[in-house]
């Protein structure tokens, strides 16, 4: 960054100690997320970066913690639940949460504050007192420790981001394209999959994955709602925390630091698409 | 209507189970089904002396019906919740009630346990007879019912939950104010530099948003612990030898830096799409008036960030009071917050009314702030990401 030619000592020092200040806040933020990438290969089994690894001895990095995961058959169970119960709550979520969107974008809503305030909820209550309010409802009828009970749980975490992006993008939709179609003679449903479908299409797939990752992450619904049987990933993880931490957890961690990734580069991919087809300057 | 099957879907699978804590809240069915003739006599009582033969009589009679019927587990604990000591004096009294012949109930329980022979054990057991009550909510305010229905503290040592509401306010409030001391400059960087060299940057703040909750409560517990990368950094640079290595983790602290990094993104994210809709000329304006640039920047920049501060303020701080996972994680005794003691009550202690009281009161204090926080930003304008 350049200085005007009036900036005078202080000035620089102001303006340096600033970045220094941002670089700090930055590492502050991203730096725990990749120390334990490089710690989750250490072939002892600490929580710190050993002499050998230091020196970037080979024989100090190892694999053994993934091993481990591959071969437990207690992560490969908690993992298959994991994606089992977040592909169909993310289903649940989109298609209601999308359908709502839609009704909500139309003029006419009658009581449009009330109702964005219930859908949103569950994204408002702390998750602490959902899962108790679930966990005493959910018993009584018979769905705590069963997976549609788990699954319908995480699908209502999830709809709010669902309403919510795609809400924002049906919010630059020009709605004469839909009066266009039909004046064309297009039915409802035609106008809605050839039309509105794929211009709203990013801001489903962001919606989706945000519900993904929501059901994918979430602990406190299961830690209540769930039994042995429906262990996820973040349940596992839980418990290897709370009872003893083994580096095998790093390893899991850094899985889910790469998926993490994956999905947020396509939520950038998309909100880019979506903001060019919109033609918004991407800000 | 394309609002309703989803408006259907939350209100029976989330809305009516947040009913449901909040009635439990104030229902108090154990005593009053379990012992209905004992609290039905207890309603004549005046509570002077000690109630009269025939309702020793009726208690005794429903304390082994309800034995027999596996029901007495509920009632002990139940009374065990209001006075502890309650649940050994029960089962004491049942063994011995079975074994007894004669028809002296009132001298007999007496015997058996000198609590039958006080007021207050009576009181205490008519009160709880009540279907509806709001005694759950004394109790998470540390206050009962003490003798002749008034309101009294509860014991010294059992006075725990108004401090725990307290400590939750004050670390949401370190939390929300650490969060912004942080995220100004980060954000007014994003803003004002060009957007390709942002849009990397950003990606930093993004990242850990995406991240996991536990993944990133983990990494703290392996940086921060005894033995982590942090102190291993402190003792190489010299700073502290070996043996002095600070616990940082497991602690009130472990809880502040977990925290605040964990909810740092929701700070920087709504003060950086109000910077960078600020235009630069304000500021050049006010430098050529005359003003110094320290001047400038609080007298023009800062007033025009006031929505943004705002909004990540209140979003910060609504996230941090109900606060689970890391504090119980990474906060050991000291660094437990209002919902860790709900999650007690509802996991260990089976209190639910009490667990319910505690999730209403830190319901309403949430709810209130969305209220405000839909005042001044507005729920539709929330962003993601």
């Amino acid at each position: 960054m350049a200085f005007p030619p009036y900036t005078g000592l202080g000035g620089k020092i102001t303006h340096y100690s600033f970045l220094i200040f941002c670089a700090f806040v930055f590492l502050f933020l991203i730096a725990p997320i990749l120390v334990i990438i490089p710690l989750s290969f250490n072939a002892e089994p600490y929580f710190t970066f050993t002499e050998g690894m230091m020196a970037l001895d080979k024989e100090a990095y190892s694999v053994r913690w993934y091993k481990d995961i591959a071969t437990n058959p207690q992560w490969i169970f908690s993992a298959k639940n994991s994606i089992f119960v977040a592909t169909f709550s993310t289903l649940i979520a989109t298609v209601l949460g999308t359908l709502a969107a839609l009704g909500l974008s139309q003029s006419h809503m009658p009581y449009r504050p009330l109702v964005m305030g219930v859908l949103i909820s569950p994204m408002i209550v702390p998750l602490i007192i959902s899962a108790a309010g679930m966990f005493f409802f959910y018993s009584k009828i018979g769905l705590s420790q069963t997976m549609p009970g788990l699954i319908l749980a995480h699908a209502v975490l999830g709809t709010p981001f669902v309403v919510i992006t795609v809400t924002a993008t049906l919010a630059g939709f020009d709605h004469s394209l839909t009066k266009a179609a039909q004046s064309l003679g297009a039915g409802t449903s035609r106008t809605f999959f050839k039309i509105q479908m794929p211009l709203i299409l990013p801001g489903v797939v962001s919606g989706a994955l945000f519900a993904f990752i929501t059901s994918f992450d979430e602990v406190v619904v299961v830690f209540f709602l769930a039994g042995f049987e429906q262990r996820t990933i973040p349940r596992q993880m839980w418990a290897g925390i709370r009872e003893q931490i083994s580096p095998t957890i790093l390893a899991v961690a850094t899985i889910l630091v790469c998926v993490s990734i994956l999905l947020l580069t396509t939520v950038e991919l998309l909100r880019r698409r979506n903001e060019r087809l919109r033609g918004v300057s991407s800000s | 209507m394309f609002v309703l099957p989803l408006l259907a879907f939350v209100s029976v699978s989330f809305v009516l189970p947040i009913f449901d804590m909040l009635f439990r809240s104030v229902d108090n069915p154990v005593v009053s089904t379990y012992l209905p003739k004992t609290i039905e006599q207890l309603t004549l009582w005046k509570g002077k002396e000690l109630p009269k033969e025939e309702v020793f009589e009726t208690l005794a009679r429903e304390l082994l019906i309800a034995k027999k019927n596996r029901t007495i587990g509920k009632v002990a604990a139940r009374l065990n919740f209001e006075t502890s000591g309650m649940r050994s004096a029960i089962n004491k009294t049942v063994r011995k009630i079975k074994k007894y012949k004669g028809n002296r109930y009132k001298q007999a329980l007496i015997k058996f346990d000198k609590r039958w022979g006080e007021t207050n054990t009576w009181e205490t057991i008519k009160r709880i007879g009540d279907r509806y009550t709001g005694v759950q909510y004394l109790a998470a305010l540390d206050l009962k019912m003490g003798p002749e229905g008034k309101i009294i503290p509860q014991p010294e040592d059992r006075q725990i939950y108004v401090k725990i509401f307290l400590r939750t306010l004050w670390i949401s409030l370190v939390v929300t104010l650490t969060c912004l001391l942080l995220a100004f400059p980060v954000s007014y960087l994003l803003a004002t530099l060009p957007l390709r060299i942002s849009n990397i940057l950003m990606v930093m703040v993004l990242l850990p948003f995406w991240t996991s909750l536990l993944v990133r409560t983990t990494s703290w517990i392996v940086l921060l612990q005894r033995n982590g990368v942090v102190n291993d950094i402190i003792v190489w640079l010299g700073i502290i030898d070996d043996g002095s290595r600070i616990q940082m983790v497991y602690n009130q602290t472990g809880t502040l830096v977990a925290m605040t990094q964990i909810l740092l993104p929701f700070m920087i994210l709504p003060l950086y799409s109000v910077m960078k809709t600020i235009s630069p000329s304000y500021m050049k304006a006010a430098r050529s008036l005359g003003a110094s640039p320290l001047r400038a920047f609080v007298r023009v920049y800062v007033p025009q960030t006031v929505p943004g501060i705002g909004a990540g303020c209140l979003l910060v701080f609504i996230l941090s009071i109900g606060y689970y996972i890391t504090p119980a994680l990474v906060g050991g005794q000291s660094g437990q917050l209002i919902s860790n003691f709900i999650a007690y009550h509802m996991k260990s202690s089976l209190n639910w009314g009490l667990a319910a009281a505690l999730g209403t009161i830190l319901l309403f204090a949430v709810l209130s702030l969305y209220w405000l926080y839909n005042k001044i930003v507005g729920i539709d304008n929330m962003k993601l990401g």
